[in-house]
């Protein structure tokens, strides 16, 4: 089995007002020095695959299909 | 004139929407359950306002990705008229029918109010009841009605005419580029929106500056 790890992060440019309400809110809490905050998603996939090449590539399809929208978001696939 | 609504669970403006559509149409719509693959013979399908699968993931997500999708893609192709309110609005954009995406509204906040709705084309099937220009009261009522598209993508729907409806000057309620509301595709056959016209078509709704809409999109499809 394989186990991966997809993380899915907005892109560049794309405004992202939760990211911002997070950065103001740890200037709250007295963390200072804090510059740009973005928030992103993280996904954890067993696959029963053992072709480590075939599951990057399944991931990324899922990534494509699924877990991220490529019009705001880019996606990256780390396999453990 | 036949129309058809699709179902999802987690949708809630189902109800409005078939008694709206009802109302103006003269007839119920037929209901069409997610699981569907196929979607009878209709002039206008529309999805209506909710929360599919409760936002999962991103709103609209999961539900772009039902059978029963497919199936409007298939029709949207043929040329049949396709209308998304809201949530449905979402599901068009993830399912790849319409440009861009909704995102977070820019205050963070749900926003749940009447604005002021701009008529940006009086040239679609939907809005051609309307003139160009003119300022209809609607409803709103979300958390994720900030419209985005890429420069180029953004730069092409406006030179194409493909903007349907733009927040009144200054009351922008959720950070849509260019005030953006609701927009068609390339092909003027598909219209996403977030506001609600649903909600205002009938005197005890407190106005009926939404009707137009429904009777130019069934209108011209019958």
């Amino acid at each position: 089995m394989i186990k991966a790890r997809v993380t899915v992060t907005l892109k560049n440019g794309v405004l992202d007002p939760q990211g911002k309400a997070i950065e103001g809110a740890l200037g709250t809490l007295g963390f200072s020095g804090v510059g740009h905050v973005r928030q992103g998603k993280v996904f954890d996939i067993e696959l029963e695959s053992a072709d480590r090449a075939k599951a990057e590539a399944e991931l990324k399809a899922m990534c494509d299909k699924l877990l991220a929208n490529t019009v705001i978001e880019n996606y990256s696939v780390e396999l453990a | 004139m036949k129309s058809a609504v699709i179902l999802l669970p987690g949708l809630n403006r189902d109800r409005d929407m078939i008694a709206a559509l009802t109302k103006i149409g003269g007839t119920a719509p037929l209901t069409v359950w997610q699981t569907d693959t196929e979607i009878p013979d209709v002039d206008l399908i529309v999805i209506p306002g909710g929360f599919s699968y409760g936002d999962y993931l991103r709103c609209g997500a999961i539900a772009a990705r039902m059978p029963v999708m497919r199936a409007v893609a298939e029709k949207a192709a043929k040329g049949v008229t396709v209308m998304g309110v809201c949530n449905g609005f979402q599901i068009l954009l993830e399912a790849g029918l319409l440009p861009g995406a909704l995102m977070r509204n820019a205050s963070l906040k749900f926003v749940c109010r009447e604005v002021k709705l701009e008529i940006a084309n009086a040239e679609t099937r939907f809005t051609s009841r309307y003139e160009k220009g003119q300022v209809i009261r609607c409803p709103i009522a979300h958390h994720d009605g900030n419209y985005f598209a890429d420069e180029a993508t953004l730069a092409r729907i406006e030179g194409e005419g493909q903007v349907a409806f733009r927040y009144g000057e200054g009351t922008n309620p959720n950070g849509s580029l260019n005030d953006i509301a609701g927009i068609v595709n390339a092909e003027g056959n598909v219209l996403g929106m977030m506001p609600h016209p649903e909600n205002l078509i009938e005197d005890a709704h407190g106005g009926t500056d939404g009707r137009a809409l429904f009777e130019a999109a069934l209108g011209r499809a019958a």
